[in-house]
Order: C-alpha cells, then sequence, then structure tokens
C-alpha cells in the first residue's frame, strides 16, 4: 500500500488553491542499478481530482515527473467546506485516493 | 560617421548595462527556486510517516516510542529537537537525537540497536530512524537553539567537537574548518555557513534534517555528518559514534540562539 498523500486545499476570493504532495518513487526505466541492470520504470500515470464527486482534473504523467511530485491547481467556485479527492496510478496498477476539505 | 560614433558607443553601453543591472547573483537565484520548493517540501511526507512511526506499536516487545525520553521527560517531542545532543543519565552518555531514537528502539521495543547502527542510510530500520527524527525536529519549528552545557560530559564532547572540526587528515589534508571556518566559502553554487559561530537562523546545525531534491532523499545530521567526512576523503564515522556526537554537540552549543528551520530543503 502506498503512503498516503499531503492535500492542503484553501478557499480564497471564489477559487481554491489545491497543493498536492504525493509519495512515489517515480523510477524513469532510464537508470541502472548496482549491477548495471535496468531498474523498471515505475511511476504515474494517471492523476485525477473531484470537487465534491465530480471530476475537475485529469492529467496523464509520465517518467519526467519528480520522485514525491508536488501538485497545485485552482478550482473555480470551491469553496470552504468542500470535499477534495486527488487520485493517481500508477504503472504496475497501485492507486491510491486522498480526501481534504478546503478550508 | 562622426555623429554616428557616440551613437553606437551608447547603445552598446546600454546593452552592456541593462542585463548586468538585472541579473542576480547566483546563490539569489537558488534562494529562488528554494522558496518555491519551499511550499511542496516533500519533508512532509517523512514527518507523517515519523509521526506514525512514533505512535505505532512496533518491535519484538510490540511498543510504542511514547513513552521514549528525549531529554524533557517521557514522551515529550516538543522542544526536544533544540537541546539534542545532550547527556542522558540511563545510557551514561551524550546523545544525540538519533543515537537517542536507537536506544529507545531498544530498550522500550526490543531491537537490536548495534545492528540499526550498521544499516545503511535509507534502508530498513535506519529509514524509519530518519523519518522519526525528521517528525521530531519539525515539532520545534522555529524555536531557538540552547543545548545544555552543565554536565561535565557535554563540556567535553564539545571541546572534543572543537578539535574534530579542526583536525585535518585525509588524502585533501582537510578539516571541517576548511569549507566552515570563515565567510565567503562555497562548494560550486552552494554558500557554506561558517560553524565556528552562530551562523544565524535555520543555517547550518539548525537546516538538518532536510530533503534533498537532487536525490529525492531525506538526510538527518548523521547522514549530513558522515557526507562531509566522505567528501573530506576521511573514512566513514560510525553510526552514532562519539566523534560525531561531539561534533554535533560542537555545531548545537555554537548556534546557540539560532532558531530552526528543520526539516528544510536542499537542492
Amino acid at each position: 500500500m502506498a503512503d498516503p498523500m499531503r492535500i492542503r486545499a484553501q478557499a480564497a476570493g471564489g477559487k481554491a488553491t489545491v497543493r498536492v504532495l504525493m509519495s512515489h518513487e517515480m523510477e524513469s526505466g532510464q537508470r541502472k542499478d548496482a549491477a548495471g541492470k535496468t531498474v523498471p520504470a515505475w511511476f504515474i500515470q494517471e492523476v485525477t481530482a473531484n470537487l465534491n464527486g465530480k471530476q475537475v482534473l485529469a492529467a496523464e504523467w509520465g517518467p519526467a515527473v519528480s520522485k514525491n511530485p508536488f501538485m497545485q491547481f485552482t478550482i473555480k467556485g470551491a469553496k470552504a467546506g468542500d470535499k477534495v479527492a486527488v487520485t493517481w496510478k500508477d504503472n504496475k496498477g497501485d492507486t491510491r485516493t486522498d480526501e481534504a476539505t478546503v478550508s | 560617421m562622426k555623429t554616428v560614433f557616440p551613437l553606437s558607443i551608447a547603445a552598446a553601453m546600454a546593452l552592456a548595462l541593462t542585463p548586468a543591472a538585472a541579473q542576480k547573483t547566483a546563490s539569489q537565484g537558488i534562494d529562488e527556486y528554494r522558496a518555491m520548493l519551499a511550499d511542496g517540501n516533500p519533508a512532509e511526507l517523512f514527518e507523517a510517516k515519523g509521526e506514525d512511526l512514533w505512535k505505532k506499536a512496533r518491535g519484538p516487545k510490540n511498543a510504542s516510542l511514547e513513552k521514549c525520553d528525549l531529554g524533557k521527560g517521557p514522551g515529550v517531542v516538543k522542544g526536544a529537537f533544540v537541546e539534542l545532543p545532550r547527556f542522558f543519565a540511563d545510557t551514561q552518555r551524550v546523545q544525540d537525537l538519533e543515537s537517542r531514537l536507537v536506544s529507545c528502539m531498544e530498550t522500550l521495543q526490543g531491537f537490536n540497536s548495534a545492528e540499526i547502527s550498521k544499516t545503511p542510510f535509507g534502508r530498513g530500520e535506519m529509514a524509519n530512524v530518519t523519518a522519526m527524527a525528521t517528525w521530531i525536529s519539525a515539532e520545534s519549528k522555529g524555536l531557538k537553539f540552547n543545548l545544555s552545557q552543565t554536565h561535565t560530559q557535554e563540556k567535553t564532547f564539545y571541546e572534543v567537537g572543537k578539535r574534530l572540526f579542526f583536525q585535518r587528515g585525509g588524502s585533501h589534508d582537510f578539516s571541517c574548518a576548511s569549507c566552515h571556518g570563515e565567510e565567503g566559502k562555497r562548494i560550486r553554487l552552494q554558500d557554506l555557513p561558517v560553524l565556528t559561530k552562530n551562523p544565524g537562523d535555520g543555517l547550518g546545525f539548525a537546516a538538518w534534517p532536510a530533503y534533498r531534491v537532487s536525490n529525492g532523499q531525506m538526510w538527518s545530521m548523521q547522514l549530513r555528518l558522515n557526507d562531509c567526512y566522505r567528501q573530506q576523503r576521511f573514512p566513514y564515522p560510525g553510526f552514532g559514534s562519539d566523534a560525531t556526537i561531539a561534533l554535533s554537540t560542537y555545531l548545537g552549543v555554537n548556534a546557540k540562539g539560532a532558531a530552526s528551520i528543520a526539516p528544510a530543503i536542499k537542492r
């Protein structure tokens, strides 16, 4: 099971800024280990965000995104008390969803 | 031709001056980059992991670390980081945060401390020690360093640390003081703090543990010292060894009054 994400969402001026920190190795598949063997690629491929259950963001990621990635976006019309859920799915099929309340 | 000449010189001067005036120094550029990263410091992920580990019942004795005494009484975490290393009566030695955590893991949870100390950084239980150190340091964020120097052992460790700091050796005839002994030194583009005095808030001893963006690793103070010795081409000091704790005591006492920003973020 993957480690939890850290999600912060703050409303200001009719929109909410969401900051997400994900815990993931994001192995590019380009590196070799000490024995000279290629380290298999292992990275987040799909990221989605929902506001109160309605999808507001969908992204396709690749191996160029850094380890333990940070993502920030704004949602128009989101207000304090709304629920923001972020989901990622990696190329091994592992997935994780975390939720935060807009403050 | 005569009228054109001064004009072109003026134009050339304007061209040469404008970018120079707008240009930032390399360290200002790095500071900006750090400020951008600080908003999403992945050290937070390690903090969360460390807090869970501290509270979770683990090890052969299936106990949590909530009774661990970090110097301010059993279970007191807040403010402990800025007073370490210090002398502990139960172990009869001066300990830093990480060596203290390892002895708590042995006495409370039944782990083998010698085995943990031999584990490479970032692996197994050693990774857990680093995560807990990250969380414990975060609980003292903004507090000022104030190490005790009352016990004889604490004074001895400070003196030994000072000697180690100035001790030259290795193939490059280096000491800690070669890089950290005077103002204006740097390694590549990284400005180096002067560690023979208080280097200021959030610099030197007050900046570790820190997350290193370039390799995506969480670095504790023990690993920081270990790598400083590697760069000096010294043999690796043992984890939690008297030498590393003496150096930490020297740096910590010198940093008296500096506010901790740990866990920080580094290039």
